[in-house]
C-alpha cells in the first residue's frame, strides 16, 4: 500500500458525519500517525451530501490527494460522489439492511461490506451509535487497534458519562467482530501505530489559540461560516485569562464593539468571512484614520454576496488590500498553515499595537475547517513574545504633551508612530474620530496638516518595511527557472505536489508568501526564473495581479474557483500543463 | 479620581459651532455636570460620539472619547466600558443617529444593559444636513425631502427601550438645565444601562417641536405621584401620546449590569509581555 491512507465517512448534513469523522481523526492522532481531514458540506443542516476525509500517514501530512482507500457510505450518493476517488481495492463499508441502501452497486474491483450498522447499534444500546459501529468495522479492515479509538471515543462521550462511552466502545467492536466474523478477507490496508504524541487541531482554532497567547482579552463576533468557530473556541477559554466573547447584533456592531475595547487598551479582535467584512468596511477607516489597532480575521469562503458559504475560495484579497473609501495603510497577513493561523494571529497582534493600525489576518476556508495535526512544539508558548508599541503612561506622558498640556495622540513623529495613551492615564484625555484631525485628535480641513497627516500615516508603512521580516517560506530547488509562487492554504499540497513532480523529473522554486500588505519584493526572484506560476483559489488571480503591479512582469497562473481546494495530485499535472503550454506573450 | 473636580474641567478649549440658541449646548452642560457631580473626571471617563450635530459633542467636551462612525456609538461604549470597567462611559447622538441608522444597535444596547450612559439629543430634525425629517418628526412635518410630511408615524423611544427591557428610561429637557442634569448623572449612576432621551429643540430648521412647544406641553414628573419602579404606571406613561414627560419614567431596581452577569472586572489592558503561565494547556486540550 502507498505510505499514506485515506478515510472518509459520508451521508446526508444531519447523519453526524463530521463528529463522527472527528472521532477517527482524533483516534489516529492518538495512535501516534498524522492526519490532515477535509470536509464536503453542505451549509443545510439536514439534507444535503456531506463528507469527512481522513488523510493519515506515519509522516507528516499537509493535503489531500485525489484517492479514497476506504468509504463508509451512508447513502447511495456518498458512492456516486466519490467514485472517481475509489480505486480498485477500495473498501466501501455499508448498511445494507437500510432501505436506500438495499440496491446499492458495488462498483466492479471494490470490495462492499455490508455491515447492519444499525441492528448492531441497538444491540449495544441505541441506533444513535450506528456510526460508531462503522467505525469499528473501519478498525478490522486497517488492522487498527480498537484501543486507539477508545481513548477518542472517551474525549467525545466522556462529558455525557461513563455509561455512555462504555455503550459506544461495545457498538464500535461489535462492529469490528461482525467484520472478522462474516468476512473472510485479507484486506490490503494496515495503520501502525508509533509512540508520538500529537494534537489535532484546525485554522480556526489555531487563530483562537494564538489570539489568547498574544494577550487579546476582547472579541466580538457574529457567527457567519467558516468563522464561527474562532468564536466558539474562545468562548468558555478567553474569560480564564480575564477576556470576554461579546455576540453582537451584526458586524457592524462586532467590529465597532471590538474598536471601543481597542480604545480602552485591550488587545481586541473580530472575525468574520467576506459578507461581514463588507459590512465591517464601513468602521474599517474609521478604525484606520483613529490609528487604532485591531486585528480583523476574513476566513474567506467562495463569493461574491452569499456565495458558496461551505466553499473555499481566496477571494477577497482585493477587498483587504484596498476596501474602503479614501486612502489609508492597513497591513494584511496571510497564514499558510493550520499552525501558522497561531503565529500569524500573534503576529498581527504586535504588528497592531505596534504601528497602530487594522491588521486583517487572511485566512481561508480550507485552512480554517481542516484538522492537522502537530507536535505540540509547533505551539511553543515561550516563542510568544507581546509589544504594545509606543504606549505612555503617567510617568512618560510627559514628552507627548504640547504646550498648553494636551496630549498629542496623533503627534507628528519621524517613524509614523504616535504615543498612545489608555483611558485612565492621567493628563492622556483625548479625542479620536474619524475625522481629518490634527495632532490632538480634533477636526481640522487645514490642507497642511491633512497633507502632513496622510503622509505620516504613510510612513508607518515605510516604518515597518524597514523594520519587519516580510519574507516569503522558500520551498524546493532555490536554483531552478521554475518559480511558484502561492498564498494562503495552498502551500501543504504545493509542496506534496514537489514530490509528484520530483517523480517526473521536474524540480522548482516555491515561494509562499504570509505578507500581502506589506509584503516582499519578488522582482528579483522572478528576474531569475524563466516560468512563473502564481497558483491561488479564485477566478481573476488578484495575488498574481499585485505580483505583476510590483515587478513590471507578466506571470503564468493557476487558478481554481470551483468552490474545492487545490489537492496535491491535481496540482501537479497543473503546473506540468502549465509548464507545457507556449510562452504567455506579455 | 479627585475630589475637586468641576464640570468645567470636561470642557475643551474649542468653541462650539452650534447654532445660537441650540439646545445641545445645554444638553452638553447638563453631562458635564452630571459627570462631575458622580465623581468623575476626564481621564476616567470614556465619550463616544455620534455623527450628526449632536456627534461634536466629543470636540467641546475633554475626555477620553470618539467621534465613530454614523449610528454606532452604542458598541463602541459597550467594548470599550466592558474592556476597562473602571471607566464611566457615556454615548451621546442625535435622533437620527441612535433611532434611524442606528436603531439596531439601539434596541441590542438596551438589551445588553452594559453599565453606560446613553443620552440622546432628539431635536426631532435633521440639521447638520439642513433640514431633513427624522424618525421622531411628526407625520406631517412638511420638510425638504418631506414635502407633504413624512407620513409614517414617529418612533417611540421610549417605547422601543420598554419593549426591548430596558431598566432605566429617562426624558429630559435641555434648557430645564437642574434637572436635566439631575437626570443625566442618575442615568450615569445607574447599574446598567441609562438612557436619557432629551428634547434639545432646533432652533433653525425645526419651527414646529420648539422650546416654546416643550415649555407648554412638558409634564415634569417630579410633580406628580409617579412611581418609576412601577412597571405598569411607566408603560402608561410611555405609550400616553397626548402629553411630554420629564423624568425618570422607568428604573428598574433590581437592574443587574451585563458586566456584572458575566464577572467582566478586570481591566483588559493589563496583560503579560508573553503567553500566559499556563498556556501549554491550550495546546494540550488538543491530545
Amino acid at each position: 500500500m502507498p505510505a499514506d491512507f485515506n478515510w472518509a465517512i459520508g451521508g446526508e448534513a444531519g447523519d453526524g458525519i463530521d463528529s463522527t469523522g472527528k472521532i477517527f481523526a482524533q483516534a489516529l492522532s492518538r495512535a501516534g500517525r498524522h492526519v490532515f481531514t477535509s470536509k464536503d458540506f453542505a451549509s443545510r443542516i439536514r439534507g444535503g451530501y456531506t463528507a469527512y476525509k481522513v488523510r493519515t500517514a506515519i509522516d507528516p501530512v499537509q493535503s489531500v490527494v485525489d484517492r479514497l482507500d476506504v468509504l463508509i457510505a451512508l447513502t447511495p450518493r456518498t458512492i456516486e460522489e466519490n467514485l472517481d476517488e475509489l480505486h480498485d481495492g477500495s473498501v466501501i463499508i455499508y448498511d445494507g439492511d437500510r432501505s436506500t441502501m438495499a440496491d446499492v452497486e458495488i462498483p466492479d474491483g471494490m470490495v462492499g461490506l455490508d455491515v447492519p450498522l444499525q441492528a448492531l447499534a441497538e444491540e449495544a444500546g441505541g441506533a444513535i451509535m450506528r456510526n460508531v459501529v462503522a467505525l469499528g468495522a473501519a478498525c478490522a479492515v486497517t488492522d487498527f487497534p480498537i484501543e486507539s479509538l477508545d481513548s477518542a471515543l472517551q474525549k467525545r462521550f466522556g462529558g455525557k458519562g461513563e455509561a455512555i462511552v462504555e455503550n459506544n466502545k461495545e457498538a464500535a467492536r461489535a462492529g469490528r467482530d461482525y467484520v472478522h466474523e462474516e468476512y473472510d478477507h485479507e484486506f490490503e490496508y494496515e495503520l501502525e501505530t508509533t509512540d508520538e504524541d500529537y494534537v489535532l487541531l484546525n485554522g480556526d482554532e489555531a487563530i483562537g489559540m494564538g489570539a489568547i497567547a498574544a494577550g487579546c482579552r476582547f472579541y466580538a463576533g457574529y457567527p457567519i461560516t467558516p468563522a464561527t468557530n474562532v468564536m466558539e473556541y474562545l468562548t468558555g477559554r478567553i474569560e480564564r485569562y480575564g477576556g470576554h466573547v461579546v455576540q453582537a447584533e451584526d458586524e457592524l456592531a462586532a467590529i465597532n464593539l471590538a474598536l471601543g475595547a481597542a480604545r480602552a487598551g485591550a488587545r481586541s479582535m473580530t472575525a468574520t468571512s467576506g459578507p461581514g467584512i463588507d459590512l465591517m468596511a464601513e468602521t474599517f477607516g474609521l478604525v484606520a484614520t483613529s490609528e487604532t489597532p485591531l486585528v480583523i480575521v476574513d476566513v474567506m469562503r467562495s463569493g461574491p454576496s452569499t456565495g458558496m458559504p461551505t466553499k473555499q475560495e481566496q477571494g477577497d484579497l482585493n477587498m483587504m488590500l484596498q476596501g474602503g473609501h479614501g486612502e489609508i495603510p492597513r497591513f494584511v497577513v496571510a497564514p499558510t498553515t493550520i499552525s501558522e493561523c497561531f503565529w500569524k494571529t500573534v503576529e498581527a497582534f504586535n504588528l497592531a499595537e505596534k504601528y497602530q493600525l487594522p491588521v486583517y489576518v487572511a485566512a481561508d476556508l480550507a485552512m480554517a475547517v481542516t484538522e492537522q495535526t502537530f507536535s505540540p512544539d509547533a505551539f511553543d508558548m515561550d516563542a510568544v513574545e507581546i509589544d504594545r508599541g509606543k504606549v505612555v503612561d503617567d510617568d512618560t506622558i510627559d514628552e507627548w504633551l504640547d504646550e498648553k498640556d494636551r496630549f498629542q495622540p496623533h503627534a507628528l513623529t519621524d517613524d509614523g508612530i504616535s504615543p498612545r495613551a489608555f483611558p485612565g492615564t492621567e493628563r492622556g484625555a483625548h479625542m479620536s474620530t474619524g475625522l481629518e484631525h490634527d495632532e490632538l485628535g480634533r477636526r481640522t480641513e487645514d490642507t497642511s496638516m491633512r497633507v502632513e497627516q496622510v503622509e505620516k500615516r504613510d510612513r508607518k508603512v515605510e516604518t515597518a518595511e524597514e523594520t519587519e521580516d516580510f519574507e516569503p517560506r522558500e520551498f524546493g530547488n532555490s536554483d531552478s527557472d521554475v518559480l511558484v509562487v502561492s498564498w494562503g492554504s495552498n502551500e501543504g499540497a504545493l509542496v506534496e505536489a514537489m514530490d509528484f513532480l520530483e517523480a517526473d523529473g521536474i524540480d522548482i522554486r516555491f515561494l509562499s508568501v504570509p505578507y500581502m500588505f506589506p509584503r516582499p519584493d519578488l522582482t528579483e526572484d522572478i528576474e531569475a526564473a524563466d516560468e512563473v506560476i502564481v497558483v491561488e483559489c479564485n477566478a481573476t488571480g488578484q495575488f498574481a495581479n499585485v505580483v505583476e503591479h510590483d515587478t513590471l512582469t507578466r506571470v503564468k497562473r493557476i487558478n481554481k474557483y470551483d468552490g474545492v481546494r487545490f489537492k496535491a495530485d491535481e496540482l501537479a499535472d497543473e503546473i506540468k500543463a502549465t509548464l507545457d503550454t507556449e510562452e504567455v506573450s506579455a | 479620581m479627585s475630589s475637586d473636580v468641576r464640570f468645567t474641567d470636561f470642557k475643551s478649549d474649542k468653541q462650539p459651532t452650534w447654532c445660537p440658541g441650540c439646545g445641545d449646548f445645554g444638553t452638553m452642560n447638563g453631562i458635564m455636570k452630571a459627570l462631575a457631580n458622580s465623581g468623575n473626571d476626564p481621564d476616567n471617563t470614556f465619550l463616544v460620539a455620534g455623527i450628526g450635530c449632536s456627534g461634536k459633542i466629543g470636540t467641546y467636551m475633554h475626555s477620553y472619547a470618539i467621534h465613530g462612525v454614523h449610528g454606532r456609538s452604542l458598541p463602541v461604549a459597550a467594548g470599550a466600558k466592558l474592556a476597562n470597567p473602571n471607566l464611566t462611559v457615556v454615548a451621546a447622538g442625535g435622533d437620527g443617529d441612535g433611532y434611524s441608522i442606528g436603531a439596531g444597535h439601539f434596541i441590542h444596547a438596551v438589551r445588553r444593559n452594559v453599565d453606560m450612559a446613553y443620552v440622546v439629543m432628539d431635536n426631532r430634525i435633521y440639521g447638520l444636513t439642513k433640514g431633513q425629517a427624522s424618525p421622531t418628526s411628526r407625520e406631517d412635518f412638511e420638510t425638504s425631502t418631506t414635502p407633504e410630511g413624512p407620513k409614517q408615524p414617529p418612533v417611540n423611544p421610549l417605547a422601543l427601550s420598554l419593549a426591548a427591557g430596558g431598566t432605566f428610561i429617562a426624558q429630559s429637557f435641555a434648557t430645564d438645565h437642574k434637572r436635566h442634569a439631575e437626570i443625566v448623572q442618575e442615568a450615569i449612576e445607574h447599574d446598567g444601562f441609562g438612557f436619557v432621551n432629551v428634547f434639545s429643540p432646533c432652533v433653525t430648521f425645526n419651527d414646529v417641536d420648539t422650546y416654546d412647544y416643550f415649555r407648554d406641553n412638558l409634564v415634569d414628573l417630579a410633580d406628580t405621584d409617579h412611581d418609576p419602579t412601577d412597571y405598569d404606571d411607566a408603560k402608561d406613561k410611555i405609550l400616553d401620546s397626548s402629553k411630554e414627560y420629564e423624568g425618570v419614567i422607568y428604573k428598574d431596581e433590581d437592574s443587574v449590569s451585563y458586566e456584572q452577569k458575566f464577572g467582566v472586572t478586570e481591566n483588559m489592558s493589563d496583560i503579560p509581555s508573553g503567553a500566559p503561565d499556563d498556556a501549554m494547556d491550550l495546546v494540550r486540550e488538543f491530545y
